[in-house]
């Protein structure tokens, strides 16, 4: 199925910021987030469809999900 | 030498230097402006007139070498809100007051001459003088004027055009290490100096220090400190990319205010984003990271050049760029980072006046996306005091009184900054509720709502946002008057090395032996000082409430609305 993927901050670097991705079924978000090489501790926020979510959750058809480091500001 | 309270009569024309009362002698910052003001200013006072005094004063621990401790506290009854107000920005100025020995600058009466004045301070007090020269022009050069006249580095406050004309969103601008300003920003603070006629204050602390009770404890508890801030990530991103690393995130979680807060994400996000922004101040060689103070250790901010390699503006927000950007759907970053720097020139709070835009923006004054129609604004009718340029410079709550338009993001008349209260709940409880008008520096939920710093809550739903707002409340006004960066608050959060490291720091420079539970405390102390002065100048509950707008209109993605009842509200006040 098709999904999309979103890099954010120094996750882009030598990577993407959006990409269409074709997933097997009961992939989850961390399964994306290492194929990726992205170590899960330096992972601050995850979101499917812009609402938070977790390294266990399996996206669906369609989903965008979104992978940002740990960031902050304000 | 010891601290001492340095008052100046405007309507004498006199100073002179007080022992600090007992009473005072623990505080700094946020806490001993409120302190001060809560204890001098008569609550129902016309902010501009003669009985509002204007208080500044660093940190606990500013003007030693602790790291990112620079932060100045300005406080004044605000004209902008009728509430009590502390502002607080970085720069060098708490810095050189401290070491001159101050840890209070009051300024009280009103000149009855139509004439302007500067303030010299140095470690002796306060000498006033007549200013001619000035007046009229903006920040800038009032900075390389009074930085000519010393050999040394000296500190500087300044107002620009709009602190002279008392417009309502007027800030104080603070001169940093390499002649950028920096903003005690909300409030309209720079109407109350302005109202003082005083242009600007050098502060030059000659050969003073600070003297610090334990020295080897300083040192040690210094060390473990830094090394909490260096260590922790947020740090690390706010230096690669500022604040406004923000712009993707919010974006993406659906509360970036767009289009006068009718929509929760903004198309051209990418172009105005923290990455973007960071691509461009590489290529045009500018600076990713910069500090607004010496002694910073995590370096938000930065120095923006325009395409021909120029410095066009240091020091720029996220959520200027998310005001003149989402807010007012521009998508060019150049015309943003132009507007932050008039807007610093002519010092003027860039979020009060660019959501103020918004709202003209709505009105029809100008269109939605007119980054040039912006830059004329702020030119030819702000700068110069036109009648629109004073509708807009007295803030967004003015333009939708002048205009009829309902749209109007304020609480307590102060603009809403970047994150909408629909969609991201636990700030809708800080906006209402803060003693200083919608202010998210007061109560930043983002930290757990959005970024996972310090737990994580849903920011969808209400339940434990009223708690988690008032412990941040209780935190953030704490923090305030030790002359930290807010920006520590993010390590303090998850490290916890990082919060008993800070306490000891203060224990070592006064040679005294707080705990966490006085740290609590003393923040609970500030809201509830604030408040009554506010509930003594006639706000009430019902103030202490959004806008009904947050309660009709769904916000696109998530087509929420804002649900708090008042009642649930309240609650926030139950400690």
């Amino acid at each position: 199925m098709k999904i999309t993927v979103k890099l954010f901050a120094y996750f882009r670097d030598n990577r993407f910021n959006v990409e269409e991705w074709e997933i097997k079924a009961q992939t989850t978000v961390g399964d994306i987030v290492d194929s990726l090489n992205i170590d899960r501790e330096e992972v601050g926020v995850l979101m499917i469809n812009s609402r938070h979510t977790q390294f266990e959750v399996e996206p669906k058809e369609g989903d965008i999900l979104a992978i940002f480091p740990v960031v902050g500001g304000g | 030498m010891a601290d001492k309270i340095f008052r100046v009569n405007m309507t004498t024309l006199t100073t002179s230097v007080e022992e600090v009362p007992a009473a005072w002698a623990g505080h700094g910052g946020r806490g001993l402006t409120s302190t001060i003001v809560a204890e001098e200013v008569e609550p129902t006072c016309h902010p501009l007139g003669k009985r509002n005094k204007l208080v500044i004063a660093p940190g606990l621990l500013s003007g030693t070498v602790a790291a990112n401790s620079g932060r100045l506290s300005i406080g004044a009854k605000s004209p902008l809100t009728g509430t009590i107000k502390e502002s607080n920005a970085g720069g060098t100025s708490a810095q050189f007051l401290a070491k001159a020995g101050c840890k209070a600058i009051i300024i009280e009466g009103q000149p009855t001459e139509d004439k302007w004045y500067s303030l010299a301070v140095t470690p002796a007090g306060i000498t006033i003088t007549e200013e001619t020269k000035l007046v009229g022009k903006g920040n800038f050069d009032v900075i390389k004027s009074v930085n000519a006249k010393f050999e040394s580095k000296v500190g500087v406050l300044s107002i620009g055009q709009a602190g002279e004309m008392k417009m309502a969103a007027a800030n104080i601008s603070v001169q940093d290490p390499d002649g950028g300003l920096r903003s005690s920003g909300r409030g309209g603070l720079g109407a109350v100096m302005g109202s003082k006629k005083i242009k600007f204050i050098s502060i030059d602390p000659q050969d003073g220090t600070v003297e610090i009770a334990q020295p080897e404890e300083f040192k040690a508890a210094n060390r473990a400190f830094a090394k909490a801030l260096v260590g922790h990530p947020v740090s690390q991103a706010l230096g690669a990319y500022g604040t406004n690393v923000l712009v993707n995130i919010i974006n993406e979680s659906g509360g970036l205010p767009t289009k006068n807060f009718t929509q929760g994400q903004f198309a051209g996000h990418e172009s105005i984003s923290g990455e973007t922004m960071a691509d461009i101040i590489t290529q045009r060689g500018g600076k990713v990271k910069h500090n607004c103070h010496p002694g910073c250790v995590i370096q938000c901010s930065q120095v923006y050049n325009d395409a021909k390699g120029n410095k066009l503006t240091s020091g720029i927000e996220y959520e200027s760029i998310w005001a003149m950007g989402a807010d007012c759907c521009v998508d060019n970053l150049d015309q943003i980072a132009e507007a932050d720097q008039i807007m610093d020139d002519i010092g003027i709070d860039s979020i009060e006046t660019s959501v103020a835009m918004g709202v003209a923006m709505e009105a029809g004054v100008l269109e939605f996306g007119d980054g040039a129609g912006i830059l004329r604004i702020l030119r030819e009718e702000i700068a110069k005091g036109t009648g629109l340029g004073r509708i807009i410079g007295n803030g967004t709550g003015s333009v939708g009184r002048s205009f009829g338009i309902t749209r109007v993001p304020v609480v307590k008349n102060q603009a809403i900054p970047a994150y909408d209260p629909r969609s991201i709940k636990g700030m809708g409880i800080t906006y209402a509720t803060s003693t200083q008008g919608a202010d998210h520096t007061m109560g930043y939920t983002i930290a757990t709502n959005i970024l996972n710093v310090g737990g994580q809550l849903d920011p969808l739903s209400k339940e434990g946002q009223v708690e988690l707002s008032r412990n941040l409340q209780i935190a953030t006004a704490a923090i305030d008057s030790t002359g930290m960066c807010l920006f520590i608050a993010f390590a303090a959060l998850d490290d916890e090395t990082c919060l008993p490291a800070l306490i000891d720091l203060i224990n070592a420079r006064f040679g005294i032996a707080l705990t966490g539970d006085d740290v609590v405390n003393l923040g609970q102390y500030i809201l509830k000082t604030e408040r009554k002065f506010n509930i003594a100048a006639g706000f009430t509950e019902a103030d202490d409430r959004l806008p009904e707008f947050f309660y009709d209109e769904p916000l696109p993605p998530h087509n929420v609305v804002c649900d708090f009842t008042g009642e649930e509200i309240d609650t926030f006040w139950n400690f």
